[in-house]
């Protein structure tokens, strides 16, 4: 697989630790924003190995984690009504709602189906044109150009039972809410390098200059990642704070400006609640006027509380502007599991408290002999 | 023989009807002309022949009793279909248990509506797999329940097989040190499904690996008899769910060794893209043997020597350590849990 074996050479990975070694001589607390990355972090024992004198915060990067709890009833309360076909991505179907999963919405008759890709819920919508399909559109920058580019297609087919649950978050707001946050004490970002691919970092910039802080754009292989933190780590030491792009291979500084075209022309950016950190201003993307008809919110009259209350004891939003870690949780391996989970970031492959449990030996209580 | 040459020589008997109805459950005249031109003709031995309630089998000594049922969505999927999968399935938990497979019921559960063609093709399927795995379908039954009551077509199969005079197969023989081998790579099978389920599709040349393993594992055992201490097939929840549950019955952990894993590199990338982990990924067509430190070598060679486990690997080894638990070597030279899987594995979104 080119371009992602090479990046998990272990032989190059330990050459980059070593340097990370012999660069750093303070403290540093650096957060990667992705979920992708904190799996990769994790899954591949790199937090184990760094020194211990650099800590990995765990950002909000995770879509499933920070969807808001009611948009999660909303979708279940359109996918059970009689004739709607309800389209997501897969491991939205998992989490806890405030009475139940979209899982188990599909255990109890929903239709609710998996899609890898939005293009097929307009196929779907094409092909049943006696039922109202709806799309449940989360995700960052990364999704939005596909969940975009599936209202176009619906236009361009003249289909009317097409529609989209829109959750987009975007991340500049993200690291700006944590900058401002006087709980937070984060020293430099590792920036999302999907995110970045759609974007570029030209959006970076301006927040570089504003709080003093190094952002590197990075990759999610191990080596990627290893290479983004002695990037990082260089500038800290070095007094440093630019935006620098470690994963080259993939992102521009201009970003991929068709993908951005076809988000401006759907969406505009709005006001957005995350889950387990409350409301970011301008943070989302709702859809234009123009794109209304397309819009599930306008189209159903959906009947389901704007404000609902997260399960008692779930530090999620403390994790997710890195306070605190999973294991820091009460509930964390005792009530809360990917079996039980109460908080989104149990749920998802990419939420913190997942990757936690599922990967890491470092909170066990299994002896490991040497 | 190849299976479009075998399909070749059974062509579809003149039916006065090309859907299943609930007629054909009922017992009357339309279930008589089902069985008797369709299913007896087809998968006609003197045991079936006589056409009682029940078979008369003459087996002496121990034998291995399995039962599954099969309940797939597609039903014809690349590399086979539900009617091989039904055979594979059962004939290989009877191997598991270190047994000869010989006989097989056959439970067939129709949706009213099913295409006569399809369930000819699927009946034919299971002729071609009993054949090459070398059993008997020797009793069954043929249901049919309304349309949307069930989803085309549902086959439970039972199997029954004596004991190989060599084999002591029992988790308690699992020793430190033991080596564990995968018959084949993994994760084929899953991702196959996968890729034409609707709302996943991609290009794809991948094909299922279901296959009998019956002949592989009795080539073992003929060999290396009480060295072979353990036989699972990684169905369902992958290598890893399987490792687990044996892990979780022992005073012993087990260490897998990422880099010796074998997988097909087209299926390695689908899984990337689409987020999920081959070690969680459904297999038909491998097994892993649990086999003594001395021989385990030989076992690979013995393996590859076989079209059906050209990339037979030692992927694990048994150790006292982390008891309960199964753990896996990262790039890093660190090492992770390899959990229990809660469910389905689910695509992610980006």
């Amino acid at each position: 697989m080119k371009y992602l074996t090479e990046y998990r050479n272990p032989e190059l990975a330990r050459k980059v630790l070593n340097e990370i070694k012999n660069t750093v001589t303070k403290s540093w607390k650096i957060m990667e924003v992705c979920g992708g990355q904190t799996h990769s972090l994790i899954k591949n024992g790199i937090v184990d190995v760094l020194p211990k004198e650099i800590t990995m915060l765990h950002g909000p990067g995770c879509p499933v984690c920070v969807t808001p709890l009611h948009l999660i009833d909303k979708a279940i309360f359109l996918a059970e009504k009689e004739n709607v076909v309800l389209c997501s991505f897969g491991d939205m179907l998992r989490v806890p709602g405030s009475r139940k999963s979209l899982l188990e919405a599909k255990a109890g008759g929903s239709d609710i189906r998996i899609l890898y890709s939005p293009l097929e819920a307009v196929n779907i919508a094409k092909k049943n044109p006696d039922k109202e399909v709806v799309f449940f559109a989360v995700g960052f920058e990364t999704t939005a150009p596909s969940n975009a580019l599936s209202v176009i297609h619906a236009q361009k087919l003249g289909l009317t039972n097409y529609s989209i649950l829109t959750s987009h978050v975007l991340v500049p707001p993200a690291i700006t809410t944590l900058m401002n946050d006087p709980e937070s004490n984060i020293d430099a970002f590792l920036a999302a390098g999907h995110v970045c691919s759609v974007m570029g970092y030209w959006e970076y910039l301006p927040l570089v200059e504003k709080y003093k802080i190094p952002i590197v754009v990075s990759g999610f292989e191990p080596l990627d990642l290893l290479q983004g933190i002695l990037m990082t780590v260089k500038q800290l030491e070095e007094g440093r704070a630019e935006v620098e792009n470690q994963y080259v291979r993939m992102v521009k500084k201009s970003g991929n400006t068709s993908a951005q075209k076809i988000i401006s022309d759907v969406f505009v950016v709005g006001n957005q609640t995350w889950r387990g950190i409350g409301i970011i201003e301008k943070s989302g993307y709702n859809l234009k006027k123009e794109y209304s008809q397309y819009d599930a919110n306008k189209k159903f009259l959906i009947k389901t509380d704007n404000i609902v209350y997260e399960p008692d004891n779930c530090i999620a939003g403390d994790i997710m502007k890195g306070i605190k870690k999973p294991p820091e949780c009460l509930n964390f391996r005792k009530k809360c599991t990917p079996k039980n989970p109460i908080g989104a970031p149990m749920v998802s492959s990419e939420g913190a408290c997942a990757a936690y449990y599922n990967f890491s030996t470092m909170f066990k209580k299994i002896s490991i002999k040497k | 023989m190849n299976k479009n040459l075998f399909r070749l020589q059974c062509p579809i008997p003149k039916f006065d009807f090309d859907i299943i109805t609930l007629a054909h459950g009922s017992g009357g005249l339309l279930t008589g002309e089902l069985l008797e031109s369709g299913v007896f003709n087809l998968l006609k031995n003197e045991k079936l022949d006589k056409r009682h309630d029940g078979a008369f089998l003459n087996i002496n000594g121990d034998i291995a009793f399995s039962t599954d049922s099969f309940v797939i969505s597609p039903i014809f999927f690349p590399g086979g279909d539900i009617g091989e999968l039904s055979v594979n399935g059962t004939v290989n938990d009877v191997a598991m248990c270190g047994a000869v497979p010989q006989y097989l019921s056959l439970s067939l559960i129709l949706e009213e509506g099913l295409p006569i063609k399809d369930f000819w093709d699927i009946l034919v399927s299971i002729k071609y797999a009993a054949q090459k795995a070398g059993v008997e379908i020797v009793t069954g039954d043929t249901k049919v329940v309304e349309r949307g009551k069930g989803d085309k077509i549902f086959i439970n199969t039972t199997g029954i097989g004596k004991i190989h005079h060599k084999a002591n197969i029992d988790i308690k023989n699992i020793k430190k040190g033991d080596k564990i081998i995968v018959s084949n790579n993994i994760a084929t099978h899953g991702t196959a499904i996968l890729s034409v389920r609707e709302g996943l599709e991609f290009e794809t040349n991948m094909i299922s690996d279901t296959r009998c393993l019956n002949h592989l594992t009795l080539m073992l055992l003929d060999k290396f008899g009480h060295d072979i201490h353990f036989f699972r097939d990684p169905t369902r929840s992958g290598i890893a769910g399987t490792l687990n549950e044996i892990a979780s019955g022992m005073n012993l952990g087990i260490m897998l060794n990422n880099e010796n894993i074998p997988i097909d590199s087209q299926v390695k990338a689908a899984c990337e893209i689409l987020g999920l982990d081959p070690l969680y990924s459904a297999n038909e067509g491998i097994f892993m043997a649990f086999v003594s430190e001395s021989i385990a070598n030989y076992v690979v060679d013995l393996l590859k020597k076989s079209e059906d486990a050209k990339n037979a690997a030692i992927i694990a080894e048994v150790v006292d350590d982390h008891h309960g638990q199964v753990l896996i070597t990262n790039p890093l030279g660190g090492r992770s849990v390899v959990q229990m899987p809660v469910g389905e594995q689910l695509p992610r979104i980006c």
